[in-house]
């Protein structure tokens, strides 16, 4: 069973690619995060979705949180760019350090820390009201007072080229952004998260609202972003953390309801060689 | 199931559907009487003299009330400079950034004002604003209409701003926007048929009100002069002419009567066109 088991997965884990090398596996193990959660919970009004989470993620990699419905995997993502507090009765403890500073410190205002950390949601949101350029210059437009013509034209191609955009949109810029289909709404968006340069990106299930084609293509975008940006994805589609992830975390909840951190650790390793009974079921699909 | 059971309720299927037709139908009716009432009684006399000539002496022929319709559309004005800031801003901080408890007690005053009868309004606005200046006038109208005007104002705004998704508050904070600018540069673009809307339905609520400007406007035959000084109003002046015992004013109450429903009108009809934008 459990070699039958692992050759499954070692299937599903080697797919792809070359980026996670030995070394660039013990690279990762080594490395300090660039955000580390510590001992977070979090709360929508008195109930405790969340509860203790700690993990350190690493830079320039591919994160992915996987786990069954309602496990607080939405939540915990939620947690890591202050957007948890703009549900209605959202309340955390804990810390969640940038770069050695915690983001939930008195001093820091959480619109200076949504600029670092951008987020991409479930459904495509593009503004209904505005056209595709302005959709990308949104982020740019909406935090100054005004903006050169030219800098906002070099920021929202530069923007759409990253998201693998341009060539599709390039000769309808004016037109609205509802207008793309599914799968170009999802990378305008992505588009426009880029396009204000934060250097976390937080990916809330980006693909669950698409189609294989689509969701391929989100994926391949990711390998390319996770050059120069840090990438976490939350996703219930463990194939697609399998094949796009560096480091993986699987979260569970516990019987008090409450999402747990059952183990984190190399993608390879956790879909390989599970250290826990629980993360082994669930990737093998014996529930969840 | 007996048959004389299923007769029943068929029967009683079939009477129920007629009541409901015939009270809709009624209804209708009663629109239509008063449309083609005015109408007979008014078209007759709506022509071009009477939408530009000042209002003559007893006993004259001829004669109309461009004044009474310039002084309506400056009340209007008038009103919407006041009361647009302070519904919106109201409707805007209820959707927007009070707590749920505010936001309750916020809406439940806005209803208890929308249902004031107008002319405890007017009551109101000739004590703060008449007897403190010694005089009707275009002002104190203006008050007296903006009172009316915030509750519908800042309610249909309110309930525009709820239908914008969540998501797209959530998107725009996310890019790292402040409240305030996803609210002026995103949410309100969202809702802005919905806010259009409810400021024509409360201009048309205003265009007709009598009772407030008795106590304010007064009516003057000389049209504009000034905010401090009295100022005749189309309905006002319906008022006046149809009790009057001239015959030459009374049917130009009547056309006065036509022209002010046919404003209220065209104002319903652009607003149903704006909301069917909204729905396609």
């Amino acid at each position: 069973m459990e070699g039958k088991t692992s050759a499954i997965i070692q299937n599903m884990v080697s797919n792809d690619n070359e980026h996670r090398t030995e070394e660039g596996a013990a690279h990762l193990e080594g490395e300090k995060g660039i955000l580390e959660v510590q001992n977070l919970s979090a709360w929508y009004g008195n109930t405790l979705a969340i509860k203790h989470i700690d993990m350190s993620i690493k830079s320039r990699a591919i994160t992915a949180i996987i786990g069954p419905s309602g496990c607080g995997k939405s939540t915990l993502i939620r947690c890591l760019n202050r957007m948890h507090e703009v549900s209605h009765g959202g309340r955390v403890e804990g810390c969640v350090l940038l770069d050695g500073k915690d983001i939930y410190a008195r001093d820091v205002d959480p619109v200076v820390i949504r600029r670092r950390i951008g987020m991409v949601f479930q459904k495509p949101a593009p503004f209904p009201t505005m056209s595709i350029f302005d959709n990308v210059a949104a982020g740019l437009r909406l935090t100054r007072l005004w903006s050169r013509r030219w800098e906002l034209e070099d920021v929202v191609e530069r923007g759409l080229r990253q998201a693998a955009l341009w060539d599709e949109v390039k000769d309808k810029l004016n037109l609205s952004g509802s207008s793309l289909s599914g799968g170009q709404q999802q990378r305008l968006c992505i588009a426009r998260a880029l396009a204000v340069a934060p250097e976390i990106i937080l990916l809330d299930e980006p693909c669950s609202a698409l189609d294989p084609v689509a969701t391929l293509k989100i994926e391949e975008l990711m390998r390319n972003l996770v050059k120069e940006y840090t990438i976490i994805i939350v996703t219930h589609n463990m194939q697609q953390a399998a094949r796009v992830s560096d480091m993986a975390a699987f979260m569970m909840m516990g019987e008090d309801r409450a999402g747990t951190l059952v183990e984190y650790g190399l993608t390879s390793q956790l879909f390989t060689n599970p250290k826990d009974k629980r993360t082994e079921d669930y990737i093998t699909g014996r529930f969840g | 199931m007996s048959e004389i059971g299923y007769l029943r309720r068929k029967w009683l299927n079939r009477i129920m559907s007629a009541l409901s037709s015939a009270a809709a139908g009624l209804a209708i009716l009663v629109l239509a009487l008063i449309l083609g009432y005015t109408l007979a009684h008014g078209i007759a006399f709506l022509n071009l003299d009477f939408l530009t000539r000042a209002a003559g002496p007893v006993g004259e022929a001829g004669g109309g009330m461009r004044n009474e319709i310039f002084g309506t559309l400056i009340l209007i004005t008038l009103a919407s400079i006041l009361a647009l800031p302070i519904g919106l801003m109201a409707g805007i901080s209820m959707a927007e950034f009070a707590s749920p408890k505010m936001a309750y007690a916020v809406r439940f005053v806005a209803d208890i004002l929308a249902g004031v009868p107008s002319i405890v309004v007017g009551v109101f606005a000739y004590a703060i604003v008449v007897r403190p200046m010694h005089s009707y006038s275009a002002l104190s109208a203006g008050v007296a209409l903006a009172i009316i005007m915030v509750p519908v104002v800042a309610r249909t705004a309110e309930e525009s701003l709820r239908l914008v998704p969540n998501s797209m508050r959530e998107a725009a904070l996310a890019l790292g926007i402040t409240r305030s600018r996803a609210v002026i540069g995103v949410i309100m673009p969202g809702a802005m048929t919905g806010i259009i809307t409810g400021i024509m339905l409360a201009i048309a609520r205003i265009a007709g009100e009598t009772a407030p400007l008795i106590f304010t406007a007064l009516g003057s035959q000389f049209g504009f002069q000034g905010l401090t000084k009295p100022i005749g109003a189309l309905p006002l002046q319906i008022f006046r002419y149809a009790s009057s015992p001239y015959p030459d004013w009374q049917q130009q109450a009547w056309a006065g009567a036509f022209l002010l429903i046919l404003l209220v009108l065209g104002i319903s009809i652009l607003v149903r066109r704006l909301s069917n934008r909204r729905q396609s």
